[in-house]
């Protein structure tokens, strides 16, 4: 088994993927996202994961997004189940994948607010309300 | 017309000769006075239901107020959990279907970056709540590969036999379930009865039937218990006969076979345009098994097969997971004969807690034991992906770790969160009756989904 990576740029990902679909990597097996809040420049990383099993072998793509510019060409073409990875992406960090078929959140409801997994987001700032309890602001 | 006339005469002429006295033709429908006319064998058959015309799926184009969109749950209990399916029906026939997810979304992975290493297995045991051991395995796996560690031949022996044993627990629910949801019911009690055996096994090992947290970064919580070889075997010995037991119920059973037979097709170019693996992959007749292809935790060295079926509709992916379950404990036989003696967890002190006793003769195993219940062990940089095969599909762990003792990004490629996609594909152009059959065969597990 092989395990590659690779760093591409975000103008070159479209092609480099569907250049890798041809060479032989049949599946897309994950699609995630890393936000490197205050540590890196560019902020967000996105990080795709092919898996070729003719030739048994990995690859990982990792692409770099800036924060002004939260743009990515969707996959979903090439991949049709990058569709899932690319929304719950979206939900959970607020990449904006370009083209793809259906953009919404995934996990979350679709009226919430921020994105749960960028590392501004701090966890269980959601104030608790019991039933009967006396109120506290 | 004259012809008609006179069948009529002579159908009343029959009928009041008959000895229950004379009825009224007349009053019959048209349909039966029909049948009688054109009594070929084909009719025959129909009517009396030994052949059945899938009449339900209309060709012609029809309007859009013939068609309805349902929505089958959250709450639904073929739904496996929380899923909600919003389907575009058209009579009996599902046109579109579009899986709504997110209703057991309890942000894990957030969890994840806030748990120390150690505590990792505890939040990832979690997900797939059928297979916990797997997502613990695939944990600790990811972290030993970013400490770059090996875990004691004996660890991966007891790795290896408990997750395979979670194999067929995880088996014995889908077909459970599966028989459940097609209305096979016994088949519902019997796959809960034989996975209780193998809980009642995990729950004297680590203590608690489901969520055990029992691998561990660096090997496993404890040892194996006193005459564990004895459950064992009798787990080999009795779900052997029981599987016997269900293929005498349901193999040659014609509406068993009729129910799962051509429904549900998923093909192999299907399999790999949505990510699919595990046992829906190779009953569609491609072989790839992580497990021979790239093993993890030494599996390399038993001796199994890979079952594969080559139909890839629901019939195979009930089949093949009946077939994976001999396989699994062809497994855990061999891991009885050749289980290593010696430590069941790395003999490093940065990473294993020292024992109990130590801490009152040892001011170096109080530091150690302190500094990793308060702090954690500290991971070096760096990122990691490890797969493991689960009775699901790939399941996947990706961990960044930016040198502290937490992770800094865990993600988990859930296989059911994968799978989920192909339901659209599956359930299109099929009758209801069928989607439930369908659902059940890709066994999805919500926790795994939503995580």
């Amino acid at each position: 088994m092989s395990f590659e990576e690779i760093n591409v740029e975000i103008n070159q990902y479209f092609k480099t993927v569907e250049g890798f679909k041809k060479d032989g990597y049949e599946m897309m097996i994950d699609l995630t996202a890393v936000d490197w809040y205050r540590k890196k420049e560019p902020r967000f990383e996105v990080i795709v994961n092919l898996l070729s099993v003719s030739k048994n072998s990995r690859l990982i793509i990792n692409v770099n997004v800036p924060d002004e510019d939260l743009k990515i060409p969707s996959i979903c073409e090439i991949y049709p189940g990058a569709n899932f990875y690319e929304r719950e992406v979206f939900d959970m960090f607020g990449i904006e994948f370009e083209n793809h078929p259906e953009l919404t959140r995934i996990l979350m409801p679709d009226d919430w607010k921020g994105n749960p997994l960028r590392k501004d987001y701090g966890s269980g700032r959601i104030p608790v309300q019991f039933k009967n309890a006396p109120k506290v602001d | 017309m004259n012809e008609e006339k006179d069948l009529k005469d002579d159908l009343d002429f029959w009928a009041t000769n008959s000895e229950e006295g004379g009825w009224n033709i007349s009053s019959t429908d048209e349909g039966s006075q029909k049948m009688l006319e054109e009594e070929d064998e084909k009719q025959i058959k129909i009517q009396t239901g030994s052949d059945v015309v899938d009449d339900y799926v209309y060709s012609e184009e029809t309007t859009d107020d013939e068609r309805m969109i349902v929505n089958m749950g959250p709450q639904h209990p073929s739904t496996h959990g929380v899923l909600r399916l919003q389907v575009e029906l058209e009579g009996e026939v599902v046109r579109r279907v579009k899986p709504v997810i997110g209703y057991l979304h309890t942000g894990m992975e957030k969890t994840g970056e806030e748990l120390a290493y150690f505590q990792g297995p505890t939040n990832t045991t979690r997900m797939d709540y059928l297979s916990p051991l797997f997502n613990e395995l695939v944990f600790s796996l990811t972290t030993e590969k970013l400490l770059d560690i090996e875990v004691p031949e004996r660890a991966k022996a007891i790795r290896i036999l408990m997750t395979e044993l979670n194999r067929v627990s995880s088996h014995l629910v889908a077909l459970a379930t599966g028989g459940m949801d097609i209305g096979a019911l016994s088949m519902m009690i019997f796959g809960f009865r034989e996975r209780e055996l193998i809980l009642n096994f995990f729950e004297k090992t680590s203590g608690l039937r489901m969520n055990h947290n029992y691998i561990r970064p660096g090997g496993v919580a404890a040892d194996l218990p006193d005459n564990w070889q004895k459950d064992v075997k009798e787990i080999l010995k009795i779900i052997p006969e029981k599987l016997k037991d269900y293929d005498e119920m349901l193999l040659d059973n014609p509406i068993w076979q009729g129910r799962l037979k051509n429904v549900g097709i998923l093909t192999t170019e299907e399999c790999f345009a949505y990510g699919i693996t595990g046992p829906s992959l190779r009953a569609s007749g491609f072989s790839w098994d992580l497990r021979k292809r790239q093993p993890y935790s030494g599996i390399e060295n038993y001796d199994f097969e890979v079952p594969l079926l080559t139909d890839s509709d629901v019939f195979s992916r009930w089949r093949i997971k009946v077939l994976e379950i001999y396989e699994s404990l062809k497994i855990v036989e061999q891991t009885m004969d050749t289980i290593p003696k010696g430590a069941y967890r790395i003999q490093d002190k940065k990473v294993t807690p020292p024992p109990r006793q130590r801490l009152d003769e040892s001011m170096e195993a109080l530091i150690h034991h302190f500094k990793i219940y308060t702090e954690g062990f500290k991971v070096p940089p760096g990122k990691a992906y490890v797969a493991v095969e689960s009775p699901r599909g790939e399941l996947g762990c990706y961990i960044v770790s930016d040198g502290s003792s937490k992770p800094y990004r865990m993600h988990i490629r859930g296989p059911s969160f994968c799978n989920l996609q192909a339901l659209p594909v599956i359930m299109a152009d099929s009758p209801i009756a069928d989607a439930v059959a369908a659902i059940a065969s890709l066994d999805p597990v919500i926790g795994d989904v939503d995580r």
